[in-house]
């Protein structure tokens, strides 16, 4: 029995792909590897799969991680490939591997926020969003788990923010904390609706690029 | 991905029906492409990739050197706002263009109450509706499918209706077009053209007069087009097209799962059956074959389950066969075979073992009538004792739910007829007691009615849809009847099943009516959360048409029938034979037993292999 982690892209039309139909496709690919997948024991037996940090929906990733368990031994060496052959357009694995680490060192997101602007760039938006977002407190309304609405300080879940001017767009490198609890890089939008109305993006885009643990290393 | 696009997609509920890019979508280079057809399915995507005809035409038209055959579906309401307030035209899911100069627009129609979404597709594209408005070759509209027996009431919309199954006649109607444009002919002379291929319809060289009475009085063609369009089929279906290696959607669709064709055409004959009709004559493929694309469906696609699919999949003549030779191959890779719908007269401990092993839920069956009086009416020859030893078999195995689907409103119906089917609920439930094998989880029966909606090419085409008030009346009966617990009843919404007799059988002139309704918002008909009768009612109302004209008359043996320029195959005698002997209450024997000379043999040599 083997415990192994696919590290894999996610984006373009794949970006649209749910979370359940992410797990479903991927399922479907299996059997090109000949791999079998453990089974939970039950009544109704379910492969155990499992995403590691579900991206949501829209969002892309070069960086997303699933681990599963099969009852074979293996060190996962040519299962990329296999699977690849059977992935639709814009998921790709990159490679397959031992689960060596445990998921709860998974500290931290880094990820490319694009806050579009149809009529140009504010002024001195980066500087202003660069001040905005190292503020000690920063509460946004956020859905919670009972589908209600909370005030969230999100500020301590935002470690680090780098902003440049594109062209018509902010590009900002974020480091957001990834679990217990995780930031959505996407509400730093409702963060500058609350706080910058006159910066508020037309459009925002998420790219997610790296994972990593509490030392700032890669995660894999 | 197009900008516009990216941006209204997280808007919309499930937006991976709207981008493409799915496992064996077809992408071609643009370079190397002179035809572009956008095959477009008036509902939803999930209903849509659901259709195995979809799927075989999608890689017959792709198979073809130069063709590049792209898929459009009507998007939901959220999506077609966004889209409108984008100024977006409806696109393709293959290259994401918008299909307005796409050289063939092919609607596949499988039910009637897809017809308004024809309409707003078209709008949705930026292509005149009419056809008469599209004076250029490009973008021909055309369509197919099972609705189109009677394409009347899109008449004034579409080009050319492909009649029947479209493996070969799709192909030679691209060929013409693109020879059409290569010598530059005009839209006149590539109709003319196109209406002497055999089973291809051209509404626009057909003169419709009608009676002071309403209904029709002749059909005329006009400049060489044939008088009556025969429909076509595939000769050998061990020679036809089969999608082995076909799209996989990357979200869940309504048929999520291998479908492997066992055979087209029914043996059966049940007379209120439009689909029993118009696929025959009855064609099997080989078993081996079967058995060898099933495991090449499931390989390449990953489904771990087949559907056995077919008009009526226990009368394969090697079903159980077929079932062992995948057993060892559905073993290794977790593969579970299940069917579409079983008849209760042939069902047996043996086909039971080999389906569904791990889970054992529901059964479904369709008596379709509570008596054998009526069952002999409608040809359905299922006998009482057959369905409760079924029933018997299902429940001694460790099934414990089993559906029984009847319709209502069948021609000569009575009180008794309705309330056996509450007896036979009942004896079901009887059934269930004397041979479960585990009462400890109980068991149930779910009773469903329909109320009946008289087709085009069957033997009741000639006979009235009830009102609606007798429908609501005998549901009521029957619900009243129905007093076991264990028993649920569910009965069909009554507005929908009326639009769909309206227009199933209708005319010319209903295209105003079609138009106007979906001017007044009408689009996604078969969706309850979009479907108003009261805005067809008012359509009718002001195009001077009378509904129930079209749902509730008895039609005379002599009528011209709107769609009488139309053969199946089978004659119009025999569906009038087969209607004296529903109302003599005289069943007739299955294709198998006796060839009946229904017509359908003359379109493979003379005789059926059935």
């Amino acid at each position: 029995m083997s415990k192994l982690r696919l590290l894999f892209i996610k984006e373009g039309p794949a970006a649209y792909i749910s979370h359940l139909d992410l797990l479903r496709t991927v399922q479907r690919a299996f059997p090109r590897t000949e791999l079998d997948i453990k089974h939970s024991n039950g009544y109704h037996p379910h492969p155990i799969i499992s995403i590691v940090l579900p991206l949501p929906v829209g969002q892309s990733s070069q960086c997303e991680l699933l681990d599963f368990e099969v009852t074979q031994d293996t060190d996962g060496s040519g299962i990329a490939d296999k699977l690849n052959e059977g992935m639709p357009e814009g998921l790709h694995v990159l490679s397959c591997y031992e689960a060596k680490r445990p998921v709860r060192e998974l500290a931290a997101l880094k990820a490319e926020v694009t806050f579009e602007y149809d009529n140009g760039v504010p002024e001195d938006a980066a500087a202003k969003l660069q001040e905005l977002l190292s503020r000690q407190e920063i509460i946004i309304q956020k859905r919670t788990k009972r589908k209600d609405m909370a005030d969230v300080d999100i500020a301590p879940m935002i470690l680090r923010t780098d902003w440049r001017t594109g062209e018509g767009a902010l590009v900002g490198t974020v480091l957001v904390q990834a679990q217990n609890p995780g930031l959505n890089p996407q509400l730093l939008e409702k963060a500058v609706e609350r706080y910058a109305p006159e910066l508020t993006p037309d459009f925002t885009r998420v790219r997610r690029l790296e994972l990593l643990d509490a030392e700032g290393k890669i995660f894999r | 991905m197009d900008k516009k696009l990216e941006r209204i997609l997280p808007r919309v509920q499930k937006p991976a029906r709207y981008t493409g890019g799915e496992y064996n979508a077809v992408k071609k280079d643009p370079a190397q492409v002179d035809t572009r057809v956008a095959f477009c399915f008036p509902d939803t995507y999930e209903i849509g990739m659901s259709n195995l005809g979809m799927r075989i035409l999608y890689g017959v038209m792709n198979n073809m050197d130069g063709v590049w055959c792209q898929r459009v579906f009507a998007p939901w309401g959220d999506m077609e706002e966004e889209m409108r307030r984008a100024h977006m035209p409806l696109f393709a899911l293959e290259s994401g263009e918008p299909i307005t100069d796409f050289d063939i627009v092919a609607f596949s129609v499988g039910y009637e109450m897809a017809f308004t979404s024809i309409l707003n597709m078209l709008d949705l594209a930026g292509i005149p509706l009419h056809s008469a408005d599209r004076t250029g070759l490009t973008p021909l509209v055309i369509a197919g499918g099972t609705a189109m027996y009677n394409p009347e009431p899109i008449a004034d919309f579409i080009d050319i209706v492909s009649l029947g199954e479209g493996e070969d006649v799709t192909v030679e109607l691209i060929e013409l077009h693109r020879k059409a444009r290569k010598e530059g002919w005009s839209k006149a002379e590539f109709l003319h053209r196109a209406a002497q291929v055999p089973g291809l319809y051209v509404p626009s060289l057909y003169d419709v007069e009608y009676n002071p009475d309403g209904t029709v009085k002749a059909i005329t063609p006009r400049d060489g087009a044939p008088g009556v369009v025969r429909k076509r089929i595939v000769q050998d279906m061990d020679k036809s097209y089969y999608p082995a290696k076909t799209i996989v959607p990357s979200t869940e669709i309504v048929q999520d799962r291998v479908t492997l064709e066992l055979f087209r055409g029914c043996i059966r004959g049940c007379r209120f059956c439009q689909a029993g009709y118009v696929y025959r004559p009855v064609r099997n493929r080989s078993e081996d074959l079967c058995v060898r694309y099933g495991v090449e469906a499931c390989n390449d696609s990953g489904y771990q389950e087949v559907t056995l699919s077919s008009l009526s999949t226990s009368d394969y003549p090697q079903l159980t066969e077929l079932c062992d030779d995948l057993e060892e191959f559905c073993q290794a890779r977790h593969v579970n075979l299940s069917l579409p719908s079983l008849r209760a007269d042939n069902f047996s401990m043996g086909l039971m073992q080999r389906l569904a092993k791990g889970r054992k839920s529901g059964l479904t069956f369709a008596p379709e009538a509570g008596t054998q009086r009526l069952r002999d009416v409608i040809n359905k020859n299922v006998t009482q004792e057959e369905l409760l030893a079924s029933c018997r078999t299902a429940f001694a195995g460790g099934y414990n739910a089993v559906k029984l689907y009847f319709m209502l409103g069948l021609p000569t119906e009575t009180d008794e007829d309705v309330l056996g089917i509450a007896d036979l609920a009942a004896r079901v439930m009887h059934a269930w007691r004397e041979s479960a094998s585990n009462k400890q989880r109980g068991v149930r029966i779910t009773v469903s009615t329909s109320w009946f909606v008289p087709k085009p090419h069957t033997a009741f085409q000639w006979e009235p849809q009830i009102s609606k008030e007798e429908y609501e009346r005998r549901v009521k009966l029957l619900r009243e009847a129905i007093t076991t617990k264990t028993v649920t009843y569910n009965w069909h919404d009554p507005d929908t099943s009326f639009l769909e007799a309206v227009l199933a059988r209708g005319d010319r002139r209903m295209c105003k009516v079609l138009e106007t309704a979906w001017r007044k918002g009408a689009k996604l008909d078969a969706w309850e959360a979009y479907f108003s009768l009261d805005r067809w009612l008012e359509a009718f109302e002001e195009c001077g048409l009378d509904p129930h004209f079209y749902a509730n008359r008895q039609r005379e043996k002599d009528e011209v029938m709107p769609w009488s320029m139309i053969s199946s195959g089978v004659t119009e005698e025999y569906l009038w034979r087969e209607l004296q002997q529903a109302k003599a209450g005289v069943t007739t024997p299955d294709c198998r037993t006796r060839c009946n000379a229904c017509g359908a043999n003359h379109m493979v040599g003379g005789t059926c292999h059935v």
